[in-house]
């Protein structure tokens, strides 16, 4: 869901980006952050809370709030909101609390 | 451990205008902030600014931050950036350390600016922690900085500024704004942006709240309930909207974390957001050397911060030998534009929150 009329910002046509998301190929762009680009595709489950499994989204935005956090290219708890998107990245929803 | 002479940690608009005057005075600086980009919370504020013309009034918050970043980027030579690095570590002496793409590095400063700003509250009510259910600064990032939708509808929850103009952004991108909710039993930021949700059909529901979310891997449905003179729920009176997301705005608490960590002197001030450091006039915290400045040490507009970051700029680089050329008619002239920033009815809050922050009574 990318907005594609406003009355005050534009938002000018980027380069694709190629990533995939728990083995699904999705597409994203330029300067997206990895949860920027997951939430335009709908996706707005990003891990599960570690005691009871819950669905987690990303709630702050700002790198504050460790919600959004995911396994990114094999590395756990990336902090997806405030980490931009690159080519070729490989996200997984993160389970329980990430081991190196 | 790498030397410097002042380190600004955050750099949002209250630590991109300390470097500013710091720098005009003279001082070299390193200003480390945790996102990929400068500017804070500015750069996805789309609306204009009131206050006067000297804090950017009629421009667009975004517009603003440029403004604050190209004063920055125009002394390379005196003013380092680092990005995507946080500061994870803040001891006695001024050292600190900083994660940046995987490595941890020492520094050590002569002085220290902390404008680490503020984050969103949250409020308690059943499955609120399903995905769907984002802060307005969350919100604002995701629709205004990469053209993201949060949702096809929303309900907001809150009716202070922050509430009111993000809504109003949000109908703007073509999100349908479901309703408005304020457990107050009026509104609390300004009429002009109420009235006009209200003309654009936005249902503004006071004495209202969050009751629980409904949903199963993502919001669906939220339950509202109507609240008593004493802020109880009142039986009956439950509401059900669909929708995929509901935006919490209910304020902002400084964060603080980092001071604590150096053993600042800290104080719960509830009118400036919670915990804040104990500061001098000079915006000095209990550690020589240290200072603070935006919304660290209370919540305000970015205005105030922008004139705080100005003033502690000066205030830092003189404490180190460096004395702006200007530094009597900007250092006077910032405490005045800071005041009439306060004055008025909706800068109550926070010339109470100052006074108790000094321990004094306010004096109505």
């Amino acid at each position: 869901m990318r907005i594609e009329k406003h009355p005050i910002l534009t938002f000018e046509p980027k380069e694709e980006l190629h990533f995939i998301f728990d083995g699904t190929p999705l597409t994203g762009y330029k300067g997206d952050t990895i949860q920027s680009a997951l939430h335009a595709c709908g996706i707005k489950k990003l891990s599960e809370s570690i005691e009871h499994h819950r669905p987690r989204g990303f709630y702050c935005a700002i790198g504050n709030c460790a919600s959004c956090d995911m396994t990114v290219n094999g590395k756990p708890n990336v902090r997806t909101c405030i980490t931009m998107l690159e080519e070729g990245m490989v996200i997984i929803s993160q389970k329980g609390k990430g081991v190196l | 451990m790498i030397l410097k002479d002042l380190i600004i940690i955050g750099g949002g608009p209250a630590g991109l205008c300390a470097a500013k005057t710091a720098s005009e005075a003279g001082l070299n600086i390193l200003i480390i902030e945790r996102s990929p980009k400068l500017g804070g919370q500015l750069i996805k504020q789309t609306h204009k600014f009131f206050g006067s013309e000297k804090t950017y009034a009629k421009t667009r918050g975004f517009d603003i931050a440029k403004i604050l970043i190209g004063d920055v980027l125009k002394r390379p030579e005196q003013i380092e950036i680092l990005l995507d690095a946080t500061v994870v570590g803040l001891y006695p002496d001024h050292e600190l350390t900083v994660y940046q793409y995987g490595i941890y590095s020492k520094y050590k400063a002569k002085a220290i600016v902390v404008a680490t700003g503020a984050s969103e509250k949250f409020l308690a009510f059943e499955n609120n922690d399903l995905p769907g259910i984002y802060g307005a600064g969350a919100v604002q990032t995701l629709m205004n900085l990469y053209g993201v939708l949060p949702g096809n509808s929303i309900v907001m929850v809150g009716s202070g500024n922050i509430g009111l103009i993000v809504s109003y952004q949000l109908m703007q991108a073509g999100v349908k704004v479901k309703a408005l909710v304020e457990a107050a039993p009026k509104i609390g930021g300004y009429l002009v942006h109420a009235s006009k949700l209200r003309r654009l059909g936005v249902p503004i529901m006071t004495s209202t709240t969050v009751k629980r979310a409904i949903g199963k891997d993502a919001l669906e449905q939220v339950e509202l309930v109507s609240l008593n003179e004493k802020w109880e729920m009142i039986q009956g009176s439950e509401k059900i909207i669909d929708t995929d997301a509901l935006c919490i705005s209910v304020g902002l608490s400084p964060l603080h974390q980092l001071l604590s960590m150096a053993h600042v002197e800290m104080k719960f001030v509830n009118e400036l957001g919670g915990m804040v450091p104990v500061i001098s006039s000079e915006h000095e915290t209990s550690v020589k050397n240290l200072f603070v400045c935006g919304d660290v040490v209370g919540i305000e507009e970015a205005s105030s911060a922008i004139v705080e970051g100005y003033l502690v700029g000066l205030i830092a680089a003189k404490r180190l030998g460096y004395i702006h050329p200007n530094y009597e008619t900007l250092e006077a002239n910032y405490h005045a534009q800071l005041t009439n920033l306060r004055s008025g009815p909706f800068g109550l809050k926070t010339r109470i929150g100052l006074a108790k922050l000094r321990g004094e009574d306010y004096a109505r």
